[in-house]
């Protein structure tokens, strides 16, 4: 067993975990931060994705079933479970995620959206090709991705209209309190020209 | 507010709160107090005998609770039974959820730890011996079918499962089919292959039971919890009324969900001996090995024709892999293609006959389109080859022998009535979609050109068959169970509206499609609406999400019970506004007295009143609350036209999808964000098969393809943009116009896809590329010129 201290969501835990504890299983079974979930055995899937500090403290997105719980001595993690802000105010990949119908079952979205957060992070302005290909390590079985695509290049748009970077605040433990059944999503936009019309 | 103000509005998704948030409840998500994490040992064989197994050292491990064998829980696990034995005499072995004697494909469960956590239980099958020894392994359909082939299950003396046969002359819905190819001018015959696929959803299998309190509940990733709840009560001898199951978020499933499992039954038992709650979860590599798989079929298809292009007949003989045993469906998926064969054309004879045959594989069963997918397939393909032949384009082939707009409704030679449909409109906005007269000219311009690069353009046009369904034909094709579905409303005394479903949606959106179907017949705001589903607690009756039936029957139902809470509150609303029921209408969600525009009371100011029921009507039951099932009489018909343009690199054998076109005709839409999203879906799986998954065994019957290294679903950087639309021919049959579209997408997308594969390679004598069409297969059909 190694002691880790290593922060979540906004807040640190120190455990002592197994060698051979993936991260995703470590933030499962012993934190609870069960939005965080497996798809596959062979990083393949990309649905444990979440943002971890690097050795600058810069957040970047990994496959948590591809590192080691002790590897994160010392780091913070963030899920999509701390990816909203306060007052559980979406971020913007979150929002086009809902507003796009980019997600069906939503068992790849929490690694999908974390992984578009990391995308947008590195290009602020991706062709849709650069985000077929930023994405190509997230499976998704529902959409066929079209409406991903269309999500992630909406939240690109909206983050350089407001001048921001896709990084996300980080996250308070207040701010994970707003998620709760009567909460509800923010009020609908206007319907778009996206939206598919039959033919007269 | 008008009445029309939700249904076909882009809605944005109720569910997506908790999903984009991840605040979701997956089985997997779920712990117990005291709850035992559970291990399964998979036999390494296909093939063999347990002579001896052993599980004492496994026992023995620190944080091991107990290990249980096949033999340990034959008194209790019972054996998995296929719900639609399609014939009298189908042949069905006994198939134990751990496997007791003798195991028949690898990936079989042969004996069960439970630990006090998930590392120690998979820990500890390494310390369980098994003595296996080898038996024959029995692969492929031609082989299994062979004289003297060795025998999947010995006891059984054949591999043939059963033989199905569907012929238009005998039945009396056609002519003989004999005699429509005995008089034909042309008459094309081929091969084609369905290969094995896996559904792949994303979320693996888990399950978790727990036998504390008066009942068992059974929380499982399943599209099926009320077929789940029958089937564990029927199987083992538990009471039905004590037990409790719970699909909670569901993640995906295509079909692959459609099933009851040896993982819910080993789980069952073990919290049944334990007494405690336990919880199973697959690995990805567990799943692509023992969840269901798909497809696997030879397809040998004759069609018989005039030289003006005019079909006579069609000629179907089936080879079906069941695998080692009968799923809960999966002898019945040749019979949901069989009526599919004839598409959308007036074949005025046909003949169909399958034969399910055993291997030592994983079972086969539904996989999104189930039958469907495959009979489209091979007509589409089929129509290419004729349309060849007789030097006719595609389009106008199929123009020559479709059925008219104004020849709805029409019965087919397979016995069906298509409901509605106008496939010349579908197909007129696709070619305009696409631009397909131009595409032709750069097409012929590169062929002439010799260009390395080939282009050639797919074309399918499909019907199928939605809202399974009928439960009289449901009988009739001895399927074990019923087709209808249920739908209750429950009005809270604050106006707000709890509504009851009895499908299970596993990312179809059904409680924002039902919420809208609601809010427009109720009058009550979408967000006043919760849609319950998946408990059997609260919604103890239901047929669940399989073969888009949910919102073709279900919807139904949620229509018919939101009529029955109008008329019950209609004479509620007459006392508060001191006027005869008579003289009282409903519209835009309020009662008024005819002729009296102004006020009026809303269902909410009706359910305070039922509430309190402090002054009712004469005799009235105080509540508003409706109950309704529907049984269709009929299936709904959906139809489009997929137009696919793809490149063909001659010298690499690589296809790239240039353009996609889907023009679909799904009936009145209910919520067009989700259409499009169902269409997008289906589309990029028909996709995969055509060009990317196959699910492949090695001689010994080991599956190769069980990672998602190895069994590819394609990713975001495979695949192009689509472009969609649609056409409307709303169901007669339906209040509410609509069809169906959960599997519209899959079943037109593969053969539009290798029709265009194979068209772009016609100048090289190609005229079949097998699935999936990899750049290994496509290079390899281009060196033979078609030739094997």
């Amino acid at each position: 067993m190694t002691r880790i201290s290593l922060t979540v969501d906004g807040v640190r835990y120190d455990d002592d975990v197994e060698a051979r504890t993936l991260l995703v299983h470590h933030l499962r079974e012993r934190l609870g931060k069960v939005g965080t979930v497996v798809g596959c055995d062979t990083s393949n899937c990309g649905a444990c994705t979440v943002l971890m500090s690097d050795a600058d403290g810069t957040l970047v997105g990994v496959k948590s079933c591809a590192v080691l719980a002790v590897q994160t001595d010392g780091r913070t993690v963030l899920t999509i479970e701390g990816l909203a802000g306060p007052d559980n105010t979406l971020h913007p990949v979150q929002r086009a995620f809902h507003e796009r119908h980019a997600l069906q079952c939503g068992f790849c979205t929490p690694g999908m959206i974390m992984a578009a957060v990391d995308l947008l992070q590195d290009n602020p302005d991706p062709t849709d090709a650069e985000i077929r290909e930023g994405l190509e390590g997230n499976l998704c079985r529902c959409t066929g991705y079209q409406n991903i695509v269309r999500a992630v290049r909406d939240a690109a748009e909206a983050l350089r209209t407001a001048g921001t970077s896709a990084s996300p605040a980080p996250p308070t433990v207040e701010a994970g309190e707003a998620g709760t059944p009567d909460a509800g999503l923010p009020p609908e936009q206007v319907p778009d020209e996206a939206v598919p019309q039959p033919v007269p | 507010m008008t009445l029309t103000a939700e249904v076909g509005a882009p809605r944005r998704r109720k569910e997506d709160a908790r999903l984009i948030t991840g605040r979701t409840m997956w089985t997997e998500n779920i712990t117990l107090p005291g709850m035992l994490h559970l291990a399964i040992l998979r036999s390494p064989l296909a093939h063999a005998r347990i002579t001896r197994i052993d599980t004492s050292a496994a026992r023995q491990q620190p944080g091991v609770v107990a290990a249980f064998t096949g033999r340990d829980v034959a008194d209790i696990q019972g054996s998995l039974p296929t719900a639609w034995p399609v014939t009298a005499d189908l042949v069905m072995p006994d198939h134990p959820p751990l496997a007791v004697d003798e195991v028949r494909h690898t990936g079989e469960a042969v004996a069960v730890v439970a630990a006090r956590d998930r590392a120690t239980a998979l820990d500890a099958l390494a310390a369980i011996e098994v003595d296996y020894e080898p038996l024959p392994v029995v692969l492929g359909l031609e082989a299994a079918l062979a004289e003297g082939a060795d025998l999947v299950h010995a006891d059984k003396g054949t591999n043939r499962a059963y033989d199905w046969v569907l012929d238009s002359g005998q039945a009396g819905s056609g002519g003989a089919v004999d005699e429509a190819f005995a008089g034909a001018e042309v008459v094309i015959e081929r091969r084609y292959v369905q290969q094995r696929l896996i559904p792949a959803f994303m979320e693996p299998r888990s399950v978790v039971v727990d036998p504390t309190g008066d009942q068992y509940t059974i929380w499982s990733a399943t599209q099926v919890p009320h077929i789940l709840r029958f089937l564990i009560s029927a199987v083992t001898g538990t009471p039905e009324h004590k037990v409790r199951v719970v699909a909670p978020d569901v993640g995906g499933g295509f079909g692959g969900k459609l099933q009851v499992t040896p993982e819910e039954f080993i789980a069952f038992a073990v919290a049944r001996k334990l007494g405690k709650p336990v919880k199973y979860t697959e690995s990805r590599s567990d799943s692509l090995l023992s969840a269901h798989h798909g497809r696997d079929m030879i397809q040998d298809i004759a069609v018989a024709a005039r030289r003006d292009g005019t079909v006579l007949g069609l000629r179907v003989q089936l080879y079906a892999n069941m695998g080692a045993y009968l799923g809960l469906v999966g002898p019945g998926v040749p019979l949901l293609g069989a009526f599919m064969y004839g598409g959308i054309y007036k074949f005025p004879a046909y003949r169909f006959a399958c034969t399910g045959v055993f291997t030592n594989t994983t079972l086969t069963d539904a996989y999104r389109g189930a039958g469907r997918p495959e009979a489209t397939y091979a007509l589409e393909r089929i129509m290419d080859e004729l349309a060849v032949e007789l030097d006719l384009d595609p389009i106008e082939l199929r123009r020559r022998n479709w059925i008219g707009k104004e020849e709805f409704p029409f019965t087919t030679s397979a016995g069906l009535t298509y409901d509605s449909g106008d496939y010349a409109a579908a197909t007129d906005r696709a070619m305009t979609l696409l631009g397909y007269d131009e595409l032709r000219r750069e097409q012929a311009a590169r062929r002439a050109a010799n260009d390395p690069v080939q282009l050639g353009i797919g074309v399918s046009t499909y019907t199928e068959m939605c809202g399974l369904a009928p439960s009289r034909v449901l009988g009739s094709l001895r399927y074990g169970a019923g087709g209808w579905e249920s739908a209750s409303i429950r009005m809270l005394p604050t106006g707000k509206v709890e509504v009851v479903t009895g499908t299970s949606p596993h990312g179809q959106g059904h409680e924002t499609a039902w919420s809208q179907i609601v809010a427009d017949q109720l009058g009550v705001p979408f967000d006043d609406i919760e849609v319950l589903h998946g408990d059997t607690r609260t919604a103890y009756k239901g047929m669940d999400t399989y073969g888009s039936r949910s919102l073709a029957v279900g919807g139904i139902a949620l229509y018919n019970a939101c009529q029955k809470v109008v008329e019950k509150a209609r004479p509620v609303a007459a006392k508060l506004l001191e006027a005869d029921p008579a003289d009282v209408e409903f519209a835009d969600g309020r009662y008024r007295v005819r002729g009296t525009p102004d006020g009026g009371k809303t269902l909410a100011d009706c359910a305070l009143a039922v509430f309190a029921a402090h002054d009712l009507p004469e005799g009235m039951e105080p509540t508003l609350d409706a109950d309704a099932v529907y049984d269709p009489v009929n299936f709904s018909f959906p139809h489009g036209t997929h137009l696919c343009a793809a490149e063909v690199d001659t010298q690499t054998g690589r296809v790239t999808i240039r353009s996609y076109v889907a023009v679909d005709d799904v009936g009145k839409v209910i919520n067009p964000l989700i259409v499009e999203g169902q269409v997008h879906g289906g589309v990029v799986q028909g996709i995969a098969q055509a060009l990317f998954e196959e699910a492949v065994y090695d001689a010994d019957g080991n599956l190769l393809t069980g990672t998602f290294v190895d069994y590819t679903p394609p990713s975001a950087a495979d695949l192009p943009d689509l472009v969609t639309d649609r056409t409307e021919s709303p169901a007669p049959g339906h209040p509410l116009g609509a069809k169906g579209v959960g599997e519209a997408g899959t079943i037109a997308a593969t053969p539009a896809v290798v029709n265009a594969v194979v068209d772009a390679l016609r100048p090289y004598g190609v005229n079949d590329v097998p699935m999936p069409c990899t750049p290994e297969r496509v290079w390899q059909a281009i060196q033979t010129g078609g030739r094997p």
